[in-house]
């Protein structure tokens, strides 16, 4: 008799941790107003930035701005990623953070891939070589 | 016997927690095959990045981005996208608290920012063909087009979801099958969010950047 009020109250709180846990996993695509306000401020500030250094002209070295920029994009992108689609490491027992990796390293793959092929096959053309003559090389 | 009473009504409704908690895990499995759908879908706009990056620069002597684009009206139309997600967000949050004349208010509302969002880019795209930059003036013009007119088809797709959901929603009410439809719409649209996020900085300011 003991041991089952022993357990009586330790079971509840089992149930209970079972509870919030699956109440965190559904409450993890949601989201509450204050993150939707945390995003919608920040992307608008990630927004501004990158629009008023290109109208503006801020920087002199445009490879230097195209960096920034892109730098932006991917904190952007990122708080997007957190506060309106919910990203975290623990949501599906981790299967949509392990998908979002193996997605972003085949996007990588795919742009610097082709940018860096295509790219190293125009340096590599002559100078002045029209494509005719390009066909024929040895 | 009052704490065996006590343990028992404790363990016969434990079962009806698991129950909602399995149900749960089912929408859940939705929730993954729709965030890998969505995984997939970056990859076309991946490549279709790529064949941009690729082509941005070949102009066939024709017009260059930054003889092209006029950045305020993507500026407006960024804003356009990014307040479309805040309200679809506010719909959400409505959605928990089960209002429904809210939610459809500002379900509307993303609705009309994604109309707004589609006329500018429509606009755009019909200055650009009056002033001759067709997709078949030059490669970089196609990759433009194929590349945002993408997005664009997405965001129509979006819109014609949406406004199926706020037919839906009324008559079912908030049923757990409109609650998932909610859930699937809300990721394709902040999804579709993010994909601008590249396409602004990639295409349009990039492009007036390096000329």
């Amino acid at each position: 008799m003991s041991a089952q009020a022993e357990r009586h109250p330790a079971d509840p709180h089992a149930y209970d941790d079972a509870h919030d846990h699956g109440h965190d996993d559904s409450g993890s695509h949601h989201g509450s107003f204050r993150d939707y306000l945390i995003g919608f401020g920040l992307s608008i500030v990630l927004t501004a930035i990158p629009f008023w250094i290109v109208i503006d002209n801020v920087f002199r070295e445009p490879k230097v701005a195209a960096i920034v920029l892109m730098a932006f994009a991917v904190v952007q992108i990122v708080v997007h990623m957190v506060y309106f689609l919910h990203m975290n490491s623990k949501s599906e027992g981790g299967w949509t953070m392990l998908a979002l990796i193996f997605t972003s390293i085949l996007v990588v793959i795919a742009l610097t891939g082709s940018l860096w092929v295509m790219n190293h096959l125009d340096s590599n053309m002559m100078p002045g070589m029209s494509p005719e003559q390009a066909r024929n090389l040895p | 016997m009052a704490t065996h009473a006590g343990t028992a009504v404790s363990e016969t409704e434990a079962p009806v927690y698991f129950d909602t908690d399995e149900h749960g895990h089912a929408e859940g499995s939705t929730m993954l095959g729709f965030w890998i759908y969505l995984m997939s879908d970056s990859l076309i706009f991946a490549i279709l990045f790529a064949t941009y990056g690729v082509l941005s620069r070949s102009y066939a002597a024709g017009p260059s981005p930054a003889d092209l684009f006029e950045l305020p009206l993507i500026a407006l139309n960024t804003t356009m996208l990014l307040l479309s997600s805040i309200t679809y967000g506010l719909a959400m949050l409505e959605v928990e608290r089960r209002r429904m004349g809210l939610t459809l208010f500002w379900l509307g509302v993303t609705g009309l920012f994604g109309l707004g969002f589609l006329s500018i880019e429509l606009y755009e795209f019909g200055h650009l063909i009056h002033e001759g930059a067709t997709p078949q003036r030059s490669a970089f013009l196609s990759a433009f087009f194929t590349l945002v007119g993408t997005h664009g088809l997405h965001v129509t797709f979006g819109i014609i979801w949406l406004v199926t959901l706020m037919f839906q929603l009324p008559m079912h009410g908030f049923i757990p099958d409109n609650h998932r439809r909610l859930m699937c719409l809300g990721m394709f649209w902040h999804f579709l969010d993010v994909v601008w996020i590249g396409v602004f900085t990639y295409v349009y300011l990039m492009g007036v950047l390096l000329k």
